[in-house]
This record gives structure tokens, C-alpha cells and sequence, in this order.
């Protein structure tokens, strides 16, 4: 399948003009700067019919209340993206992403573990950041212990490993569902409405803090970007190449819990829309450099999630269905890439 | 007797076996040689009705195998592909006994289980006759395959390349019990071979393939001849004669 | 007692023959052992419960206890014991037909499609019978599964893990066309009671149905073999004088019948059919002759596990089943598939 990065995706990027985004000129070609300027269009142009399609009622309530979950958005869509795309360069793959490997779903069951541990009443006691602080810590040293034992070891087939990352994905899902049954109804209306605070509520607190999160995390991978694209090579390759390979994969994989942990505090899971996002950058991007993969993927991310809950939610009336159809349409882009992945060899 | 007439196979624009004539009397064993692609495997296929010919017709004892019933066919002829890797688990006294599946629908009687401990018996497997496929070697597992198609008890038996992964020894041992196979039992034993000095060795008959057509067929010693061979692998093959028997020697 | 009706598929012992008699015999001995462990965990199970059944209660006062065992425990118990063994049957059958382990119906798209077949009958002829509905399930169930073989024809490339990976993928994007059509007409939780196996509802009068899966498993007994040599493959199987086609198409039509039987009845039972037929494998080979009798018993004995598991760690509440087996499951299957990976190195 599509397991070889380094053959698909190639295109020759030799010119070296100045890139508009790159420090050192390690220069997109002419099609990528056209994909990078359309994205830009369509993802303001996405934002702006977030913000006024169908709005009645006064302005000054509605761009606030609009603007703070169009930030919610675009927050979850950067990290989404971001974390797959560096998750599939760490595992030289480009089908597990870390939600199909049941990553949210960990921290779902790790935040239902708090309540079931410490009561909501005393949950509600510790300020959120803190909060919040604890259950990323929990999460990203469980990932992380997860990852490695997989990855780490015997060399396993890509595949097995795949679908080893959807049964866990499975296990997860069911053990969160297991202890949130476990916990007393009453609190569980508590843990459900902090879990699925959806795009409708989103705690503005949290919201700060994820976009910083976000920012920063993003910002640190930008800058390690020229490493990424070594690792895409392969474990054996970016070893030859002097890269301290299991150094650098524990740190990226650090940030990439860290984003998968403040998408999911945010938004809760959403399975498919990584794959879908990552994919489709894969495609358009025209280049396997993350100088180039990252910021469309994002871009994507942006157009996808804004643009689709516009239409969903302004024009459909179906707001909360949008995590549906990102399945829906995941899969179906998840199926061609199979169909159409052999081909490629 | 096996009776392929006119029978051409197709894949896309490629033409695989190339309107192909062919007559192999009853008894005995006949090899098939030929470089790869020559079709060798495909025409096997269709012979054995796992592959339908896009023209002509194969006839086993007057049987159209395109239309004969598969378990009439099965009782007659008997087939063993180069790949058989298999998903279920099984014993190899469980494989073997699959072999009589065709004469009694997975209810073994007394008959059948003698001619699954004769098979076994004549590959050297009944000691591991209770072991999964899994656990054994790769060459005890295409023994234990061909036990399973000996099992069949058909008059013909059809092997693709058996020797495939084979070491020297059990590369030999192989060739013996397929001669023995005909010999002792009375098959009619057709084979597919890469080593032209394994199918002289052991061979009745040598049909040699190239690009789909059959270039020449033969006693062994008829095959093996510089010209022969020439025209089959387009190699120039010196042919010695090597305590009486033909040995080419294609390595320099 | 009445639990020994559903164990009558197990109790066919195979027609052994003589030259073979010492195994056969012990191995008939332990599988005469695990019905009889099998059939007191049942009797065991009919006591647990809300309502007070036990034997004094029985025995003492006006018939409530009776009425509370004969009209809930006993339909309760006898469902498990057929839903079991007959979606651990369907899972082998499966395998067999599409020559992978880690297929099972409701990981290829097949209960996922009854599902939808039941939505779109319940919305567009509420008033349609049962048998009726049935059918419907029954059809949409086997032309998802057929979709599923299409799909993967056309999949040039194929491993081990594409398989199961493309299934649970299609079972996902059917999955969410049903949740969408049930969100927009209101019926999520009718949806969400087909796909999630629930027992707690079953009493007499509402479970008979499942008899006709019982007559099903049977037929798959009897052309045991027929299966075994459609898992060698098409060539080993044609080969044999054995119709493949035909032998497909009975194991198709089985498959979904029974997906969509159970589906109405209980709800999907996932992962059963995958973790089952894999722990006897290895244990006794797929020699469905051979193994099909362990795979029927160890699967509604694993029901019966979850199930009373489920009644009594949230005492007086009852976890889904579909819960406790999804943990259990997805656990049991993990520990397959990363111990197998050593053994293959």
C-alpha cells in the first residue's frame, strides 16, 4: 500500500525561489504556492460564511458567540491535522492516525477515570488548567508507553500493527463506555456534558488554553520540520543520517498526545477526519515536504471543519451531524486510497 | 489420455498459451519446461479447469473439462499449485484426508482412510500426521501437500513446479516419489519444471513451452540437445553425457 | 433442566472412525465436559438477577419466582446460549469464505447493513410484519457483504490486515449513512438498540426467533467440510470437484440471514465471531468438523460470561453486553494478534 513515502507524493522541487514561508529557501514549486494562496482564500472565505451566513439578531451577539466557536474550530482542525500528519511520518504509514489508534479515546477514558476516581463534586473543585494539566500529563506518559511497546520492539508488519491500532481504538472506546456506566448517573450528566462539550459550548478558559497549547506545539514542529522529512525515509535512512531516531520520535510523539489531548478536551473524538484531512494534503500538497504537508493539511483542516459545519449548521439545520459526515466521507477517501494504493507500486 | 486442442489463452493484449496442441497418453511422467512466461503454469491451470480457455478445449479421457461436473473431474485428475499457503489450520493427516473429499463428501470411510495412510505412508509423513501445517518445514509441508493429491487417488495428477523451495535433497526425494508415483501406483504423473536436468533425470516425456506454443517435445533424450535447447531457451547448452545419462550444463 | 435445548447443535458429535478412535474419544470427552460446565454456568445464570429467584423462592411462594423464570431468566439464557454460538459460527464461516482470521460479520459491513435495512423498512413501511423486516435485514445484510467482496476484488494489493482494515472501514461509512438518516428522523435510539446487543429485553414470546439461527448453525455443521475446503481456496476447492460458487453463496446467504436475525433480536454482538474461531483455532485447528462444535460452545459461553458479568458489576443496573464484550473482546483479540505476530516473527 501506500507505505512508501518516499516514492509517492514526489515531485521535483528543485527551483529555489524565495518561499513565502520558509526561512531557508527550501522552495515549493509554482503549484504549491497556488495550492498554499487558494487554501488561504478558501479557508477565510470559509470563516466568513461561518460567521454571517443566516445570522440574525444583533451583531454584537452573534461574532462573539459565532467567533469563539470558529476559534474552537479552526483550534481543533490545526491540531487534528498537525498530529496526524507527524504521527503517519513517525509510523511510515499512511493509514493509523492516532484517533484510529484510539488515542482520544484514551484520553476520553482517562477523564472518565478522574470522575469515576475522584467524584465530579471534587472534579469541579480543582481549576480547570489544572485539571486539564494532570489528565494531559496521564495521557501523554500512557501513549507514550503504548507507542513504544508497539513500535519499539520486535518489527512488526505495518499492517499488523494497524489493525492492532484499531482494535485498541475498539478496547478504549468500550473501556471508557464501561467505566462511564460504572459511574453514578447523576455524575455521569456531569462527565457527559464536560466530555461532549461538542462545537456548541466549548469553555472559553479551555479554549485559551488549547490555542496556546496549539500554537506552541505547531510552532515547535515547524521548526523540526527539515528532521520530519528525514524520518519519512524510514527508521534505517534517517538513522544513516545521523538523526538520534528513538530521541527524536519520543519527543514528536510527546507533541503529537499533547495536540491529540486538547482536540479531544475540546470537541471530543472524531475518528475519521484526521485520515480524511491527511490524505487529501498528501494529495493536493504536491511535495512530501512537511514545509509543505503541514501548513496545507492545516489549511485543509480549516476548510473542511468550518466550511462543512457552516453549510451543516446555517444552511441544514444539522449541526451536531458533522462528525457523521466526516466518517461518512473518511471512509469513502480511506476505501479509494486502498483500491487505488496498489496501483501506485 | 490428457487431448488440449487448439486451446489459447489471453491476458489483455498478451497471448499467455498461443492455440496450443497437445496429446499426453496415460502413464508415466511427463515434464513441462520452459522459460518463464512460456505458459507453462497457465496451461497446466486450464488443463486442471482452474483457469477457463478463451479457445479450444481440453479433453480428459473424452471429458470436456469445461463442462464435465467438477466432482466427476475430480475422481479422474487431481491438481497441486505452486502457491499453497493456507489460511486455516490444519493437521496434515486433516489436509490429507480432504484429498478423498471427492469420493466421500468429508465422510471418511474405512477405504478412504486407507488411502490417506497409504499417501502418507508413501511421502514419509506418518509420523507427523498429527502436527499442524504450521509447525512444519517448508519442504514437510509441500509433502504434505502432495500426499493430499495423491490421496485423490485420479489417474492424472497435475504438479505445479513441486520443486519450488526445495533444497537438493528434498528436491530429489520429490522426484522420486513422483517416479515412484507412476511406477508403483500407476499414475499418470504431469509436471511443471525450471531444472531441464530434473525432468531429463526422471522423465517418460519432456514437452518443452516457449512464448505460449509448444517448441518441441520428446524422450529426454530428444530434448536434450544443444539445438533442442537452443530453441527453447535461445541459451547455447552444452549437452554431456554423464554416466550415460544427458546432463546440460547451462550454469557457464 | 431447559437449558439442554440450545446445546442439541453441539451434542451431533462427529462420525469418527475407527481408525482414529483414541483421540476421538478423549477429545469427545472434553467436549462433552465443557457442555455440561456449560449448561450449569447457564442454570447458574438464571439466578442472577433484580427479581428474587431462588430455589427456596420457587419452591415457597405463589408463582411469582416461576413466573419471573419462565417467562425472562430461562428466554433470557436460551437467547444467549443461541445468539452466542450462532454469531461465533457466522464469524468462521466467514473467515472461511473470504480466507482471512480477522474478519467477522460485523467488521465487514454485514450487521451493519442489516441495520440500515431495518432503519429504511421501519422508515418507509412502519407497518410491515416481522417476517417481513426480517427479510429486508436479510437482504441489505448479504448486499453489504457482497459490496464488502466487491470492494476487495478491486483491491490489487492485499495483505492480512487490508482485509479487515477495508471491512471495518465500510462497516464505518454504513454506519454513519444510518446514523445520519436516523438523526434526521428522529430513530438514533432505535439504531443505536439494533446495534448494541441487549439481552435485558428479551422474555418469552420475543426471542423464538432465534430457534431459526439454531436450524442454521446446524446446516453449517453438516456441510462443515464444504466450508473447510472453500478455506483452502478456489483452486484446492475446485480441484477437489467442489462447486465453489455454490458453497459461497450458502455461506453468504447463512451468514446474513443469521446477522440479521440476531440483529432484529438482540442487537450485534461484535467481536464475537472474531475472537472465538481464532482461541479454537489455535487450540484445535479449522477443521470445521472438528472444531466447528468448540466454536459454537465457547462462543455462548462467552456470552453468558459477559452477559452476567454485565448484570452484576453495576448491581442493580446492567452494563450493554455489547460493553463487556468489547473490552473483553478487543483485549482477548489484542493478545491474539501481538502474541501471533512473535510466533511469525
Amino acid at each position: 500500500m501506500s507505505a512508501d513515502p518516499s516514492v509517492r507524493g514526489l515531485t521535483s522541487t528543485a527551483a529555489t525561489s524565495a518561499a513565502p514561508q520558509a526561512r531557508t529557501g527550501a522552495a515549493p514549486s509554482r503549484r504549491t504556492t497556488l495550492v498554499l494562496v487558494g487554501l488561504v482564500l478558501l479557508a477565510l472565505g470559509a470563516c466568513a460564511a461561518y460567521l454571517v451566513l443566516e445570522a440574525r439578531g444583533s451583531w454584537d451577539f452573534v461574532l462573539p458567540f459565532r467567533g469563539r466557536r470558529l476559534a474552537a474550530l479552526a483550534v481543533v482542525g490545526a491540531a487534528v491535522a498537525v498530529s496526524t500528519v507527524v504521527f503517519q511520518t513517525l509510523t511510515e504509514n499512511r493509514i493509523l492516525t492516532p484517533s484510529i489508534m484510539g488515542f482520544d479515546a484514551l484520553f476520553v477514558l482517562i477523564q472518565s477515570l478522574a470522575v469515576l476516581g475522584l467524584g465530579s463534586i471534587a472534579l469541579n473543585q480543582v481549576p480547570v488548567p489544572l485539571q486539564f494539566g494532570v489528565e494531559v500529563v496521564v495521557m501523554l506518559g500512557a501513549s507514550t508507553a503504548l507507542f513504544f511497546w508497539l513500535f519499539g520492539g520486535a518489527r512488526r508488519s505495518l499492517h499488523l500493527l494497524v489493525l492492532v491500532g484499531v482494535v485498541f481504538g475498539v478496547l478504549f472506546r468500550s473501556l471508557s463506555a464501561l467505566v462511564q456506566r460504572l459511574i453514578d448517573p447523576n455524575e455521569f450528566a456531569v462527565l457527559q456534558s464536560r466530555l461532549f462539550a461538542s462545537f456548541g459550548a466549548v469553555d472559553p478558559q479551555l479554549l485559551a488554553i488549547s490555542a496556546v497549547v496549539v500554537a506552541v506545539t505547531c510552532a515547535w514542529l515547524w521548526s523540526r520540520r527539515r528532521e520530519l522529512d528525514v524520518l519519512l525515509l524510514g527508521r534505517a535512512h534517517a538513522v544513516a543520517l545521523g538523526v538520534d531516531h528513538r530521541r527524536a520520535v519520543l519527543s514528536l510523539l510527546l507533541a503529537v498526545g499533547l495536540l491529540v489531548s486538547v482536540s479531544t478536551a475540546l470537541v471530543g473524538p472524531i475518528t475519521f477526519f484526521g485520515l480524511l484531512v491527511a490524505n487529501l494534503a498528501y494529495l493536493v500538497a504536491g511535495s512530501h515536504r512537511h514545509a509543505v504537508t503541514l501548513p496545507v493539511a492545516v489549511l485543509l483542516a480549516v476548510v473542511v471543519l468550518v466550511g462543512g459545519q457552516a453549510v451543516l449548521e446555517h444552511l441544514l439545520d444539522a449541526g451536531t451531524v458533522l462528525s457523521v459526515v466526516v466518517e461518512f466521507l473518511g471512509g469513502i477517501v480511506f476505501i479509494a486510497l486502498l483500491v487505488a494504493g496498489g496501483r501506485g507500486r | 489420455m490428457i487431448e488440449v486442442r487448439s486451446v489459447t489463452k489471453r491476458y489483455g493484449r498478451t497471448v499467455v498459451v498461443d492455440d496450443v496442441e497437445l496429446t499426453l497418453p496415460a502413464g508415466g511422467l511427463v515434464s513441462i519446461i520452459g522459460p518463464n512466461g512460456a505458459g507453462k503454469s497457465t496451461l497446466l491451470s486450464i488443463v486442471a479447469r482452474l483457469l477457463p480457455a478463451d479457445a479450444g478445449s481440453v479433453l480428459v479421457d473424452g471429458h470436456d473439462v469445461a463442462s464435465t461436473p467438477g466432482d466427476v473431474l475430480a475422481r479422474r485428475l487431481a491438481v497441486l499449485r505452486q502457491e499453497n499457503h493456507l489460511t486455516v489450520r490444519l493437521t496434515v493427516r486433516d489436509l490429507v484426508a480432504f484429498g478423498r473429499y471427492p469420493h466421500s463428501r468429508g465422510r471418511l470411510t474405512t477405504t478412504d482412510e486407507a488411502h490417506v495412510d497409504a499417501a502418507l505412508e508413501h511421502l514419509g509423513l506418518t509420523d507427523l500426521a498429527g502436527r499442524f501445517l504450521d509447525q512444519l518445514s517448508g519442504g514437510q509441508r509441500q509433502r504434505a501437500h502432495v500426499a493430499m493429491v495423491l490421496a485423490q487417488d485420479t489417474e492424472y495428477v497435475l504438479l505445479d513446479e513441486p520443486l519450488n523451495n526445495l533444497d537438493m535433497k528434498h528436491a530429489r526425494q520429490m522426484m522420486r516419489m513422483m517416479r515412484r508415483a507412476a511406477d508403483e501406483l500407476g499414475r499418470t504423473v504431469v509436471v511443471v519444471l525450471h531444472d531441464i536436468n530434473f525432468a531429463a533425470a526422471y522423465s517418460d516425456r519432456v514437452v518443452a513451452m516457449r512464448d505460449g506454443a509448444v517448441v518441441v517435445q520428446g524422450t529426454p533424450a530428444q530434448i536434450m540437445t544443444p539445438e533442442a535447447l537452443h530453441a527453447v531457451y535461445d541459451m547455447d547448452i552444452a549437452v554431456h553425457d554423464v554416466a550415460g545419462a544427458p546432463l546440460a550444463a547451462y550454469y557457464v | 433442566m431447559t437449558t439442554a435445548p440450545p446445546l442439541a447443535t453441539q451434542d451431533v458429535a462427529p462420525a469418527q472412525t475407527p481408525a482414529r478412535a483414541p483421540r476421538a474419544g478423549r477429545r469427545r470427552l472434553w467436549l462433552t465436559a465443557t457442555c455440561v460446565l456449560l449448561a450449569v454456568l447457564a442454570v447458574l445464570s438464571t439466578f442472577v438477577g433484580v427479581s428474587d429467584v431462588r430455589l427456596g423462592s420457587l419452591l415457597a411462594d405463589e408463582g411469582t419466582a416461576r413466573d419471573v423464570l419462565l417467562l425472562s431468566r430461562l428466554p433470557r439464557t436460551a437467547a444467549i446460549l443461541l445468539a452466542g454460538s450462532t454469531m461465533a459460527v457466522t464469524g468462521v464461516v466467514i473467515q472461511m469464505l473470504v480466507r482471512n482470521r480477522f474478519v467477522e460479520p460485523s467488521t465487514i459491513g454485514t450487521t451493519e447493513s442489516a441495520g440500515l435495512g431495518l432503519l429504511v423498512v421501519t422508515l418507509l413501511a412502519p407497518g410491515m410484519a416481522l417476517p417481513g423486516k426480517l427479510a429486508v435485514a436479510a437482504v441489505a445484510a448479504l448486499a453489504g457483504t457482497l459490496l464488502f467482496l466487491g470492494v476487495l476484488r478491486s483491491v490489487p494489493v492485499r495483505s492480512v490486515v487490508t482485509v479487515p482494515l477495508l471491512g471495518l472501514m465500510l462497516s464505518g461509512v454504513i454506519g454513519a449513512v444510518s446514523t445520519f438518516i436516523a438523526y434526521r428522523a428522529d430513530l438514533l435510539q432505535t439504531l443505536s438498540s439494533w446495534m448494541t446487543g441487549d439481552f435485558s429485553g428479551i422474555v418469552a414470546g420475543r426471542y423464538e426467533l432465534l430457534w431459526a439461527v439454531a436450524v442454521l448453525t446446524l446446516v453449517v455443521y453438516v456441510t462443515a467440510d464444504r466450508f473447510t475446503v472453500v478455506g483452502m481456496g478456489r483452486d484446492v476447492a475446485t480441484g477437489l470437484g467442489l462447486s465453489y460458487r455454490t458453497v459461497m453463496a450458502l455461506g453468504l446467504g447463512i451468514v446474513s440471514v443469521a446477522s440479521a436475525i440476531v440483529v432484529v433480536v438482540v442487537g450485534a454482538l461484535p467481536f464475537l465471531g472474531l475472537v472465538v474461531p481464532n482461541v479454537v483455532s489455535l487450540l484445535a485447528g479449522d477443521n470445521l468438523r472438528r472444531s466447528l462444535p468448540w466454536v459454537a460452545l465457547l462462543g455462548a459461553g462467552l456470552v453468558l460470561v459477559c452477559d452476567v458479568v454485565g448484570r452484576v458489576v453495576r448491581y442493580p443496573y446492567e452494563v450493554p453486553i455489547g460493553v463487556v464484550m468489547g473490552v473483553v473482546g478487543a483485549a482477548a483479540f489484542l493478545y491474539l494478534l501481538l502474541r501471533r505476530s512473535t510466533d511469525v516473527g
